[in-house]
Parts: C-alpha cells; structure tokens; sequence
C-alpha cells in the first residue's frame, strides 16, 4: 500500500540546517495497523506530514496505492488527499462552527457529493463510531473522547486508503485512550490500512507492528501481538 | 459561483458567524448611508439656492437710484438723484440689439387698494410690458399689462394672487373695477410668482397711467434689463458685467454724480451674484464629495481590516479545509464569496435604507438653503459596486495567501 524509499528531509532554521528525516526505507501492506514511535525530535511527525502529503520530501520516492507521489502542485496534493487519505489529528481539529454531522461531511463536500447524499452518509458514519445521537450538536458540546470519534468518522468519511493518526490519544485520558483504539482496532479490523505516530508504549502496542525511529532513521521495526484495547476497558 | 451547496456552505458560514458579519455589513452599510446622505445635502443645497433665483430672472440687472455721498462739480452731497423717461429711453435704444427684456419702474411704495368692503396696502408699480419677465411672473388668470395699454395710458391693473385672495376671496376678480388710492382701476389679469406670497403683494399698473395719475411727472425709480444670451455662460456673464458698468457710468455722468459715489446709482447684476453663488455651490459640492470619497475609503480599509482577521481567524479552519482535500482555489472563492455576498447586501441595504430616508423626509424639508435633496442613483449604486469590489480585493490577497499555507502549518496555529 505504501512504499518508501530513502526518504531524506531537512529544515532550514536561520543559518542552520535541520536534517530531520535521512533515509527511511518503509513499507506498509494494506490491512495492516503500524504504530510509529519515537521521542521527539526523532522525525515521526515529520515522516507523518509526508505521508499525509501535507509537506514534501526533499528527496527518495513515495508510492501509495500504486501511485507515485512527487512533483504535486497543491490542487493534485488536495485530490490526493481526499482520495487516499483520512486523517485524525491530536487536537481532533474539527470546525467548531459546524454540527458533528457536517464536520463528518466536509471531505464529502469536497468530493462534490450532493448535500442529502452526504447528510446519509456522514450519519452512517456516526453510527459506526458510536455517536448517531449527537449528530447535531457542535464540538464544544462533546467530550474529548466523543469528538476523536467525530475526528475518526470524518477520516473515514471519504472512504480513503489510509488512516493516517498523529498522537490520536495524546490528549485524552487512558480510559477514553483505549475506547479510541478499540476503535481504530475495529476500523482496522475491517481491512483498512492505518498508522499511527505514538509515543506511548501501551498504544504501540494495541498495533500489529512498531516502527522505531531515532534521529531521522529507523532503528527498530518488528511486528508484534496486537494487545485488544477491549482488554482493558 | 451558482452552485448550490456553495450557497448552502456560505450562508451556513454567515449564520454561525453572525458578529463577524454584522462588523463587515456595517461598516459597508454606513460608508454608503454617508455618502449617499451628503451628496443628496449638496444636491438639496443646490436645488435651495437654485430656487432663490427662481424669483427674479437669473440675469436680471437692476438699476436704482439713491442720495449722493460725495461732492462733484460743485454740488454737495446729499443731493437725490432721480431717473427720468429720457434715460431709460435713451438706454434703450442704444442697447437695442443686445436687450431680452426690459422695463422702467416708477413706484408707489403703499397703495390703498379697495375693492367693495375689503381694502389693504399693497405696492404699486408702473411697469412696462417686459416686466412680467424680469419678475418671472406667470398669469394665473386674464394677461399683463401690453403696449396698447400704457399708450392709451389705460387704467388697468394687474394684482398678484395674495391681493387677489385678500380683496376678493373665492370670487372673480377679473373685470372688476377696484380703487386703488381713490382711482378706479379694471383688473385685467391675476399673476404668480415662484418667489411666493411676499412677491405677490403687489400690483401693476401701466407706467405712463402711473406716473400721470399718482403725480410722478416723467420720473424713474428702478430700471430693470436682461440680456440676450450669448453662447455660453463665460461670455454671457462678461457681456452682462461690461453692460452695468456703461450704464452705471453712463448714468452718474449723465446726473453729475462722482465715479467714486457708491451711493446715488446702484446696480444689482444678479447674474453674477448667481455665479458667485453657483461657485459657491461648486465648492460645496465638491466638499461633500470628498468628504465622501474619504468615507468610502474608510470603508474599504475598514472591510479590508476585517477580511484579514477573519482570514488569520480562519487560518486553522483553513488547513483543515485543505488536510480535507480542499483545493487552494475553493478556500479563495469560499472566502470571497462569503465577502461579496456580506457587502453586496450590506452595501444594498445602506442605499436602501438612505434612498428611503430621503424620499421620506427631502420632499418635507423647510429649510431656506436645502431643498429636496436627491442623490443620483447612478452614482450611488457604482459607489457599492466599487464598494463591493474593494471588498473582494482586500479579502483576495489574505484568502490567496492563506489557502498557499501548508496545511500543516496552518494546523499548527491556534
């Protein structure tokens, strides 16, 4: 599903040069569920910015779902996006003006669907993750862990190729952590393709395999037994 | 730009949003109020003092005499010129080829005028045919004085419509034989003058009738004259100022008056108090103009100001937007839609609400100098177009660099 190879980036800060990412070579089958970890600075959120398109490498190849992804101008970045992508961000990043139900529906909107259309779907959605009853209320009426849900049923909403997570439970409590991955467990369990940055250890290990990486370069990348979140719940 | 769910998504923005919106709205609704509001007070100012001149004719040039102030040839000041039949006979041939309308006035300060139990004091003037012009009277009922009257030295009058209503009220007045100061008089015509009831207090009578029958001899008070026009404003106003000064000069050799005496021979040019006045209502305009133009500018800078913080307000929005699969081009259209949308109607409704406020209170305006004020709509409309456009320009250059952020930075901010 994703291919990379020798992924190098480096950010220039003033007079200095930055090299964050130097040499990545990465893949990821469909179905699976990656965890990537690291502490910071260690270059996983940057190597998630890549993959999500939402910045670029300087250098080394990048493939998803059998295309190649280089050269893009920020119209085919956006199409691409909306096509292979769903992501679900620490901070949820919903907008706050617009009913759980619209938030859902945004990158149908974008994909031209018409409004009832994507009304139907986006509460399909809701359904799924468990939140059909709070479909009209705007995000500051839900709960963290209610509006990661709300996050989770936008990324899926376009029905993309990958879930791309950065840090999903990095800013709700254990509790509703393990909920949120029971979730992601869940998505996952239907065959859809996920990864998710994480720098904590029993989130890692609620995934199929851990990626490590120190400094700008994979050290460690082993698949493991998935823990189920439901366990701790 | 017609597609429906851009309309849904804006007016969804617009609704959530409804402080934001109301800044911008009134900042462009009360830009246009204003400068809808002056240039109707210039044009209502212009209309005010136009009607001013409306009493006389605008180019009427008036000629009466006085008490001399200084000494010449031997004669001491305090000496009362008085115009005669022969000067204004005199003038009137020379200046034959040039002259519109012209009249001598020999007048009677208060006539006793009675007609059956109703009596009053008005003022009576001896005039010559023209005169009805340079007063810019118009015959209500019967006609003015002719030539045939003041050769046959008739004894007719003209009253105005306020001496008719006093004497006679409801009824008829023409044909009836009123006394004006104990002479029977045929009224032959009812005037109306656009200068309003204090310019119609007065009558008229044959000049030659007047100054037989009230004594006056062959003497003069007043000479009125217009001038033909000449092909433009410049020239007519040039030829009418070089005319007052030969007949002034004219004048005070002829009655031995000083050329420095400002008192004994005085002359009225209205046309060039009307200029001056016209330029007066030039600067004004002009004035209210700028005074506008400025407004319209604080408008734009205050849309501008506002489209740029709601484009760093939406900038997190806007990557999300993005990370969404939104193109650049539709976080710029989705901005300016929103911007033209919001100052179209803003915009609209300050001309709406101005032009209503006008029509309802510029007709009922007394006011000596403001008369109906009215703005041209054309103008108006293309000051909220240029409104509009203004707009859309000062929120393209955020909503353009905005939708360039990365999204990732973008998310970023909070």
């Amino acid at each position: 599903m994703i291919t990379i190879k020798d992924l190098h980036k480096s950010y220039t800060m003033g007079a200095n040069s930055l090299h964050v990412l130097k040499g990545i070579n990465f893949s990821v089958e469909e179905g699976e569920l990656v965890s990537i970890m690291g502490s910071s600075g260690s270059g996983k959120s940057t190597l998630l910015n890549i993959l999500g398109m939402l910045d670029e490498a300087d250098q080394g190849s990048y493939t998803l779902d059998g295309t190649p992804i280089k050269n893009l101008n920020e119209k085919i970045a956006a199409r691409y996006r909306n096509k292979f992508l769903g992501f679900i961000f620490q901070s949820f990043n919903l907008i706050n003006y617009k009913s759980a139900l619209d938030n859902v529906g945004m990158p149908l909107y974008y994909q031209g669907m018409k409004r009832a259309e994507r009304t139907d779907k986006a509460m399909a959605y809701l359904e799924k993750v468990g939140l059909a009853n709070w479909a009209h209320h705007m995000p500051n009426e839900l709960s963290g862990g209610q509006k990661q849900r709300v996050a989770i049923a936008r990324a899926l909403a376009s029905d993309p190729k990958v879930l791309l997570a950065d840090e999903p439970t990095g800013a709700l409590d254990t509790k509703t952590s393990y909920e949120v991955m029971e979730l992601i467990q869940g998505i996952n369990d239907e065959g859809k393709t996920i990864l998710v940055v994480t720098h904590e250890d029993d989130i890692a290990h609620m995934t199929k395999r851990i990626v490590n990486l120190k400094d700008g370069l994979i050290i460690d990348d082993t698949k493991i037994n998935q823990v189920r979140a439901a366990s701790h719940v | 730009m017609f597609s429906l769910e851009r309309w849904q998504e804006i007016f969804e923005t617009i609704r959530k949003n409804k402080l934001r919106t109301f800044l911008t709205g009134l900042s462009v609704a009360s830009g246009i109020f204003i400068l809808v509001i002056l240039l109707a007070l210039g044009q209502g100012m212009q209309n005010g003092i136009a009607k001013e001149f409306e009493r006389d004719a605008t180019n009427r040039i008036s000629v009466w005499s006085g008490v001399t102030s200084v000494e010449y040839k031997g004669l001491n000041p305090g000496r009362f010129v008085e115009m005669t039949n022969a000067d204004y006979n005199y003038l009137i041939e020379k200046y034959e080829d040039n002259l519109e309308f012209k009249s001598a006035v020999y007048r009677i300060w208060s006539g006793n005028l009675t007609y059956g139990k109703e009596t009053g004091s008005y003022r009576v003037e001896g005039v010559y045919p023209d005169y009805q012009f340079l007063e810019n009277e118009s015959m209500v009922n019967g006609r003015y004085i002719n030539y045939s009257d003041h050769d046959d030295k008739t004894k007719v009058v003209v009253i105005g419509n306020k001496v008719k209503q006093d004497l006679f009220g409801k009824q008829d007045a023409l044909g009836k034989l009123i006394q004006v100061n104990g002479i029977n008089f045929y009224v032959v015509g009812v005037y109306s003058d656009p200068g309003g009831e204090r310019e119609e207090t007065r009558v008229f009578v044959p000049i030659s009738t007047a100054q037989r029958v009230f004594g006056g001899s062959d003497k003069v008070r007043n000479l009125g004259f217009t001038l033909k026009p000449k092909a433009n404003f410049e020239a007519t106003l040039a030829q009418s100022i070089n005319f007052s000064n030969e007949i002034e000069s004219f004048l005070k050799e002829r009655h031995l008056v000083a050329p420095d005496d400002t008192s004994a021979i005085n002359i009225n040019n209205t046309l060039e108090e009307a200029k001056r006045f016209y330029d007066l209502i030039g600067m004004i305009k002009l004035f209210f103009w700028v005074v506008g133009i400025f407004t319209i500018i604080a408008g734009v800078v205050g849309v501008s100001n506002i489209m740029l913080i709601i484009v760093k307000e939406r900038t997190k929005e806007i990557g999300i937007r993005k990370a969404l699969g939104a193109e650049p081009w539709s976080i710029v259209s989705m901005i300016l839609h929103e911007s033209i949308f919001v100052t179209a109607i803003a915009g609209f409704s300050g001309l709406l609400f101005s032009m209503t406020l006008l029509e309802l209170i510029g007709p009922n305006l007394q006011m000596d100098y403001i008369r109906n004020p009215t703005v041209n709509f054309n103008v108006a409309i293309t000051t909220v177009f240029i409104l509009i456009l203004a707009g859309a320009l000062a929120g393209f250059v955020p909503a353009w660099r905005a939708a360039r952020i990365k999204p990732i930075a973008a998310l970023r901010e909070e």
